[in-house]
């Protein structure tokens, strides 16, 4: 591997997991749930050994998907590899309480040592809602006033809360306090919901169109109106927005041997068995099958319609594909396409547009060269809710609460 | 300013008695036009053509390409002529889907008129009980007067009294009637920032104007 490619700190590349256990139609077997997550961890540690950067999972609640608690999963695999950067691909900023996303990936980003982001989504499992208590006719305000919420909690020591879905706070102080005192990355997924963009716009934070599954034309409109948000609120051009882009693809050294040995797990997979032919899908969709340079050659183009942007995700691990197919495809990756689209993307990138994000730029944009804050508690005398701030760095004697 | 008509026929056969009723009534509603000076086009969809797309519509969530014309043609038009076969009292599954997988939005306020072919005349009604509600339910506009073509009425054995030009150039008047001194179905791009964030202009107005709770 070439060393200029991975000193390279304008795009990450990875890979992104919607942790489905899915039976593989070729053998008629259908993994375990203790074979799966194992598999996950083997192909979370291949990507960072292939030299990917990005390992990201999704967050399900039901049967055959295996995530349902990606922050665990995470941090395992944060402790068993050095470089990697972990994150979710959703994580469900409607049905979980925005309170435990605030401390469950705090708690992440410290054992990781702020190698991990995360992506807010609302979910595609309807009965998902009804079980957390939630409805699903309020997706949308449930997931503005959440991460409303959740945007404060990492960033203001304490918290007065009132809201319309979630029991009042006063007085509340989510801990750990963020590494560095720095809020983890927070990316927004959608795939067609104009407010998500603009929310996306509207804190500076990144966007992400999945870019599978739909031809690319409809997440075009997304990022086209993400990009023109992010400048309506002043966090600077549209270039410089933080744009993420998933996609897909399988590959062999030739062409039609990645055909055929793909065709049958295509032919049964869930999301798009029997429908369209392959070879439909494929033209329709970023889904490229075939060889490495096929896949250099469609997602090295995907800047012309996206712009320049910071992370693209390759789904390679689903559709019932065996593990030792799913670490070729890592080793395809790894060797052949991302060390060619680094040097590719890395041309006539305007030098205005933003590398991609970490925790490392993160503490240097919000301290310079000074010493990060490392908050350190007071004796528990329950002060945030009298009054004074449960941080031994806060003068104030007067809480939020006691301004009431 | 040209009224565009989209006419989407649902019938299985080619040719099919749905395609000659959609042209009739489209040949109708130009006359209408015409004598009110009113310039026009029209395009007609046949979604046999696309029955294959609107099945991988069904499950993969997007338009194939052929589909993805005829809806936008549709979302676009000024006026919708909807001729379906009626069976087993109702519209037809292969109309329904295309109905299913079309943008919930593609047709409000739109003008539509109705029109249905079968068998016998007794399946007459299905416009009303089964189009009808399907088509408000859609916030579009329905004309009053819908077209039912049995099989008789191509033959000999046609209605006598209410003949089915008649119910033609009646149902096609009113369509005419509704595109003239209109300007036209003001489409709202949803992904305007005047359209999503309700009138207001920030995200502030999402957070500040967030329902009750359900």
């Amino acid at each position: 591997m070439n060393d200029n490619n991975t000193t390279w700190q304008g795009m990450q590349f990875g890979l992104m997991s919607v942790s489905d256990i899915t039976r593989n139609p070729i053998t008629g077997e259908t993994p375990s749930e203790a074979q799966r997550i194992r598999d996950a961890v083997t192909i979370a540690k291949h990507a960072e050994e292939a030299g990917l950067d990005v390992f990201a999972i999704g967050e399900h609640h039901n049967p055959p998907f295996f995530s349902s608690s990606p922050t665990t999963l995470l941090a395992a695999i944060a402790a068993q590899t050095e470089r990697l950067l972990v994150s979710t691909s959703t994580t469900l900023i409607t049905t979980n309480d925005p309170v435990k996303i605030a401390e469950d990936y705090a708690m992440l980003q410290h054992v990781s040592e702020g190698r991990m982001d995360l992506m807010m989504g609302r979910g595609n499992t309807g009965p998902v809602y009804p079980w957390f208590g939630k409805d699903i006719r309020q997706g949308l305000p449930l997931a503005i006033e959440n991460y409303q919420l959740l945007h404060r909690l990492w960033r203001e020591d304490v918290v007065d809360f009132e809201g319309k879905f979630r029991t009042a706070l006063n007085g509340f102080t989510s801990t750990p306090r963020p590494l560095d005192d720095v809020a983890p990355f927070v990316w927004h997924g959608s795939i067609r919901t104009p407010e998500i963009a603009e929310q996306a716009a509207y804190y500076g934070d990144g966007f992400f169109a999945n870019n599978i599954f739909w031809p690319k034309e409809h997440y075009q409109r997304l990022i086209n109106l993400y990009r023109q948000r992010y400048a309506h609120y002043g966090h600077g051009a549209p270039e410089q927005a933080i744009v993420g882009l998933g996609g897909q693809a399988f590959m062999a050294k030739k062409s039609q041997d990645a055909i055929d040995q793909f065709r049958p797990y295509f032919n049964a997979a869930p999301v798009y068995g029997n429908g369209p032919s392959m070879e439909d899908f494929t033209e329709m969709t970023p889904l490229t099958v075939g060889s490495p340079q096929q896949v250099i050659d469609r997602y090295a183009a995907m800047r012309d319609h996206f712009g320049d942007y910071q992370r693209q995700l390759f789904l390679v691990d689903h559709a019932g594909l065996p593990l030792k197919m799913v670490l070729e495809q890592i080793d395809f990756l790894g060797q052949d396409v991302v060390p060619v689209l680094r040097r590719e993307l890395q041309k006539n990138r305007p030098s205005n547009v933003p590398d991609a994000p970490t925790h490392a730029a993160l503490v240097k944009a919000k301290y310079g060269d000074k010493e990060p804050r490392q908050p350190r508690p007071n004796a528990n005398r329950g002060d945030n809710v009298t009054g004074g701030s449960p941080y031994q760095d806060t003068e104030s004697s007067f809480g939020s609460a006691a301004n009431k | 300013m040209t009224r565009r008509i989209a006419v989407v026929a649902a019938g299985l056969s080619d040719p099919s008695s749905t395609r000659m009723l959609a042209d009739k009534l489209v040949q109708a509603v130009f006359a209408e036009l015409d004598a009110r000076g009113i310039e026009r086009e029209a395009r007609v969809f046949e979604l046999r053509d696309v029955a294959h797309d609107i099945t991988n519509n069904l499950l993969t969530g997007f338009a194939p390409k052929d589909l993805a014309e005829v809806n936008e043609y549709v979302a676009n038009a000024d006026a919708l002529i909807a001729v379906t076969p009626i069976f087993s009292t109702s519209y037809s599954g292969l109309f329904k889907s295309w109905l299913d997988v079309l943008d919930r939005e593609a047709i409000e306020g739109t003008p539509v008129l109705l029109g249905a072919t079968a068998g016998t005349a007794r399946h007459s009604l299905a416009i009303d009980y089964a189009m009808r509600p399907l088509f408000t339910y859609l916030h579009a506009e329905p004309v009053s007067t819908g077209v039912f073509a049995a099989s008789s009425d191509w033959g000999a054995e046609a209605d006598q009294v209410a003949p089915l030009q008649k119910r033609i150039d009646r149902a096609a008047g009113e369509l005419a009637d509704r595109l003239t001194g209109s300007t036209g179905v003001e489409k709202v791009d949803p992904f305007a920032p005047e359209a999503y964030l309700g009138g207001g202009s920030s995200f502030e107005d999402l957070l500040t104007n967030l329902p009750s709770r359900g």
